[in-house]
């Protein structure tokens, strides 16, 4: 009898504010530690916080981007706890009243086994709530010391929390990538998994259908979606060999070693905290007014579903390149300034971009934000394929060109001699000479034996050495050769 | 000098009689004298004051110069100020020199005011008799075997004996007035939100408010002209216009409405204190005003009501207090917890830890409905209390204290007998209402009595007007102890 597994993630996204959600210390990343904890960051007797709008503004408009309900009132609550790096002994987040509710998120699933097919999910969001993020501890000095750097406290999170609407590893890094993407594409969070912008915890339960849901174990701060899958992969398995074996599972929260592979508990219910939580009396109520939402609307760039839905639609693109092209906003954009120098072509220009550019990006190791050509550059290169200037054989040689030394498409045709023959007279011509040195095959043809038009073709783009264009050249060729 | 006001002494410098440093030498002379007999000060430190007051002389040199420029005020050890020892009352914060300053402290300084030095109080201002201090308990200047009531005592002292002009206190559930009604000196407390609570250790912030004590109404209305004021770095510091709170003193009082609570003119009330109380009220209806019977049928509930919702927040407030980044740390400790939990209780005297407790407990998981919540909803029905209250009168006047001062240690032992001694002036400060205290003759034993005047909200001005105009019709304000 097979399992089902329950998974729903909290995602902890680092808002891109310049200052810090209580307080106006600066919030990049990599300076030398404490040099960016003010008073408030180290939370002296007697400093209070004040809400920093920026980080509410970028809650809101990824409420927008997720369809969710903005809260028009939403209370900032104390957490209670100590850590040394906790200055306060409380986190100031948002508890039965967050400033984002309910909303949605669409993904496109990519199976992992070799032969299932990709297919589209819609994954509910719980809430999301603002809160400020902890400083770090340093631990394992030369003195066996434990340091303590105060930077990092305050910085605004937006934590994400999702219903456990998905039911596979490959689902969970699904959702996580479309959140990943979305964050980066409202322009809310940089996305810097390395440097701790974007950390997952992912809850996980095992269950057979139709019974009621299992104990959940939660795997905290994953930083990379291939660590995700390795560590909800393993503990599903630990937690059906558990029970198969005969134990229960216990509510837990646990961490993944990627050297290892495994999960391990950090602690168990038994020492959760009681965190105390009650509403900060430093901190009013925040209140969004409709106009604020509407400011912020006005701001939102067009969705990755909206734009898929309209590549499909009025663009002719298959789903697969629109989805394709919607991956980040760097690509989108890099796709529309292309289609803006061609704008009948949009295909020639999927084409390209998910051809040969994203081939060379992968081969150079690159993404799309290093590429060495630009949109312009590219355009104008499609601009020549699209009036027949080049044919495409001649194109691939200017952009491997472009690639390697720059340079606009009009300069390297230019240089290179790549400039197709569109003469007619000339293409006719070179026709009518092959057609006369090769007399016998053109009898055959004339039989009735048409796979001979290709070695035509041939020999005429041999005789032009490749300038001709291949369009007219077939039309005269057939013609001709009709007689 | 030393018996004159904050008028009197400002006028004198203007007309160059006398010298801000010759002022502040005058003082800072009485205190060495008398504060080890009252222990009203926990730091003086004459090289700042006197540094400030030969600042002070220069700006009389150069004319710009304001109310309060030159006057020598003692600040409550609660505020934070700039290369001053701040204690707040507490060993937790023997060793802790502010490197910044509260937004009180700034406002005197940019008025010109001296920083006198910092005066004794409750631990964390959680008392009603001075006797927690870990700085040992201040004498009441009156009979220096009796309390001066708490948590300012150390300032209340400190004015009635002359030791400073005038002085801060913070009032969190009456910590103003019942010290200003057992010593015999004006005192107000604002309405929440007028004074910026920046950089004034918190001890419940949702009630704390901080205002000025001195010698009569006239001094606390220049002082309220420095205090008040919106500070952004505080958010629940209210946007309004500036006002001068002496542009009413001289209104008569003609047709005044003064309502008194039937509750409180119930059994409770010390015989003395009623005769006293009463004696005023007839003075008020000399003067003009009409009394009107009114009730508050809640305010019975204040004082347990504030003693779950003060220990909350202060259980809260409290825990940035841990050993790590500044103040007490235990000496020895074996590991992380042991550090906490040795830091905090040995830093920390018993008081305190009993608030942490109780507040710890009413905010856990199981408990919260049944105390915070339910305590926040009955706070709501208080402040109600009063809203209908004023439909009827003006002003609400009572007594400040339910007895005249006690004895030292007579207390110490039954907590809830202290936690009785701030019976009338809580509901103040759960309504967020303004409250004032001024002398009004002398009970059993020739012990002060304060009486309390409420106002509604904002009406600062009026209370200082019914104050100065009870002032200018007796002397009660005017007596000092001998010493």
């Amino acid at each position: 009898m097979t399992w089902e597994i329950v998974i729903g993630l909290e995602v902890h996204t680092q808002l891109s504010t310049n200052t810090k959600i209580f307080s106006g210390a600066s919030t990049a990343f990599g300076a030398e530690p404490n040099t960016q904890a003010d008073a408030v960051s180290i939370a002296l007797p007697g400093v209070l916080p004040v809400l920093n709008r920026g980080a509410v503004e970028r809650a809101i408009k990824f409420g927008l981007a997720t369809g969710s309900h903005i809260a028009n009132r939403s209370v900032f609550a104390r957490k209670n706890y100590f850590y040394p790096d906790l200055p306060k002994g409380y986190q100031i987040s948002q508890f039965d009243l967050p400033v984002v509710g309910q909303g949605t998120l669409t993904i496109q699933v990519e199976p992992l086994s070799g032969n299932a097919k990709p297919y589209e999910k819609t994954v509910r969001i719980t809430r999301a709530h603002l809160e400020e993020d902890a400083g770090k501890s340093v631990h394992g000095d030369s003195q066996g010391v434990t340091g303590i750097d105060l930077n990092r406290a305050g910085t605004p999170l937006l934590e994400i929390v999702s219903e456990p609407d998905m039911s596979s590893a490959a689902e969970a890094v699904a959702y996580a990538k479309a959140l990943h993407t979305l964050v980066r594409w409202i322009g809310i969070c940089d996305g810097n998994m390395q440097e701790g912008s974007f950390r997952c915890d992912v809850n996980v339960s095992v269950r057979k259908p139709g019974a009621p849901l299992g104990t959940r174990r939660e795997i905290k701060n994953l930083n990379s979606f291939k660590f995700m899958q390795q560590a909800i992969d393993y503990e599903v398995q630990w937690q059906i060999d558990t029970i198969e074996n005969g134990g229960k599972v216990h509510q837990a929260t646990i961490l993944f070693n990627p050297d290892t592979g495994e999960t391990r508990a950090m602690r168990s219910k038994e020492d959760a905290h009681d965190y105390r939580y009650f509403p900060d009396p430093d901190l009013l109520p925040l209140e969004i007014s409709p106009e604020w939402i509407e400011q912020v609307r006005a701001t939102l760039p067009e969705l990755p579903q909206a734009k898929q839905t309209r590549y499909v639609n009025d663009l002719g693109l298959s789903a697969y390149d629109a989805s394709i092209l919607t991956a980040s906003r760097e690509m989108a954009d890099f796709f529309e300034t292309v289609l803006a120098a061609v704008p009948k072509d949009a295909k020639l220009c999927a084409n390209w971009i998910m051809g040969e550019v994203s081939a060379q990006l992968n081969r150079d190791g690159l993404d799309m934000t290093q590429c060495p050509i630009t949109a312009q550059q590219l355009g104008g290169m499609l601009q020549r394929i699209a009036d027949g200037t080049i044919s495409n054989s001649g194109a691939k040689e200017v952009f491997r060109t472009m690639w390697a030394e720059g340079g606009s498409a009009d300069a390297i045709i230019e240089a290179k001699g790549l400039k197709q023959v569109s003469d007619s007279g000339a293409i006719e011509a070179l026709v009518d000479e092959i057609i006369a040195a090769n007399a016998d095959k053109v009898a055959e043809y004339r039989s009735g034996k048409d796979k001979l038009f290709g070695f035509f073709v041939g020999l005429a783009m041999k005789a032009s050495k490749g300038k001709a264009n291949p369009a007219q050249l077939n039309d005269i060729l057939k013609k001709k050769l009709e007689g | 000098m030393i018996h004159s006001s904050l008028t009197q002494l400002g006028a004198a410098l203007r007309a160059k009689k006398i010298s801000s440093v010759e002022l502040t030498q005058g003082y800072l002379d009485r205190i060495a004298e008398l504060n080890p007999k009252l222990n009203a000060f926990i730091t003086v430190n004459p090289e700042k004051s006197l540094a400030q007051a030969r600042e002070a002389d220069t700006r009389f040199a150069s004319g710009k110069v304001g109310a309060l420029t030159g006057i020598p005020i003692a600040q409550k050890d609660i505020f934070c100020a700039k290369g001053w020892l701040t204690t707040c009352g507490s060993k937790m914060l023997h060793n802790f020199v502010s490197p910044y300053d509260a937004h009180v402290i700034s406002q005197f300084n940019n008025a010109g005011a001296i920083n006198l030095g910092k005066t004794n109080m409750d631990e964390f201002a959680m008392g009603s008799s001075n006797e927690t201090s870990h700085y040992g308990p201040v004498k009441n200047p009156w009979d220096t075997a009796r309390v001066p009531g708490g948590s300012s005592g150390g300032t209340a002292a400190a004015v009635a004996a002359r030791l400073c002009a005038a002085a801060t206190g913070t009032d969190t559930g009456g910590s103003i007035r019942q010290p200003a009604a057992l010593c015999g000196i004006s005192g107000l407390k604002p309405t929440y939100g007028v004074v910026s609570r920046y950089g004034m250790i918190a001890f419940a912030s949702s009630l704390d408010q901080a205002g000025p004590m001195g010698r009569n109404a006239e001094d606390l209305a220049l002082m309220m002209n420095v205090m008040a004021g919106f500070d952004e770095r505080d958010s629940t510091s209210l946007q309004r216009e500036k006002e001068d709170y002496t542009r009413d003193l001289n209104k008569s009082l003609t047709g005044l409405r003064i309502g008194l609570p039937r509750e409180f003119f119930a059994e409770g009330m010390g015989a003395d204190v009623a005769k006293a109380v009463e004696a005023a009220i007839a003075e008020y209806k000399k003067l003009g005003a009409v009394i009107v019977d009114i009730s508050l049928p809640n305010s019975k509930l204040s004082v347990p009501v504030y003693y779950v919702l003060a220990p909350a927040e202060a259980s809260s407030n409290l825990s940035r207090f841990d050993g790590v980044r500044y103040g007490y740390r235990a000496p020895e400790y074996s590991d992380l917890a042991d550090m906490y939990e040795k830091s905090r209780a040995q830093g920390f005297g018993a008081e305190v830890k009993r608030r942490i407790m109780i507040g710890t407990y009413v905010l856990s998981h199981g408990y919260y409905d049944a105390y915070y919540l339910q305590a926040q909803k009955i706070r709501r029905l208080i402040a109600q209390d009063f809203t209908e209250a004023y439909k009827q009168c003006d002003v609400i006047m009572g007594p400040t204290s339910p007895s005249t001062a006690f004895k030292l240690g007579e207390k110490g032992d039954d907590p809830v007998q202290m936690y009785l001694s701030d019976i009338y002036t809580i509901a103040v400060n759960l309504a967020g209402l303004p409250g004032m205290s001024i002398p009004c003759g002398f009970g059993a034993n020739d012990m002060p009595v304060g009486l309390q005047i409420i106002g509604n909200y904002f009406d600062e001005a009026r209370m200082l007007n019914v104050a100065h105009q009870f002032q200018l019709a007796t002397d009660w304000h005017s007596r000092a102890p001998k010493l």
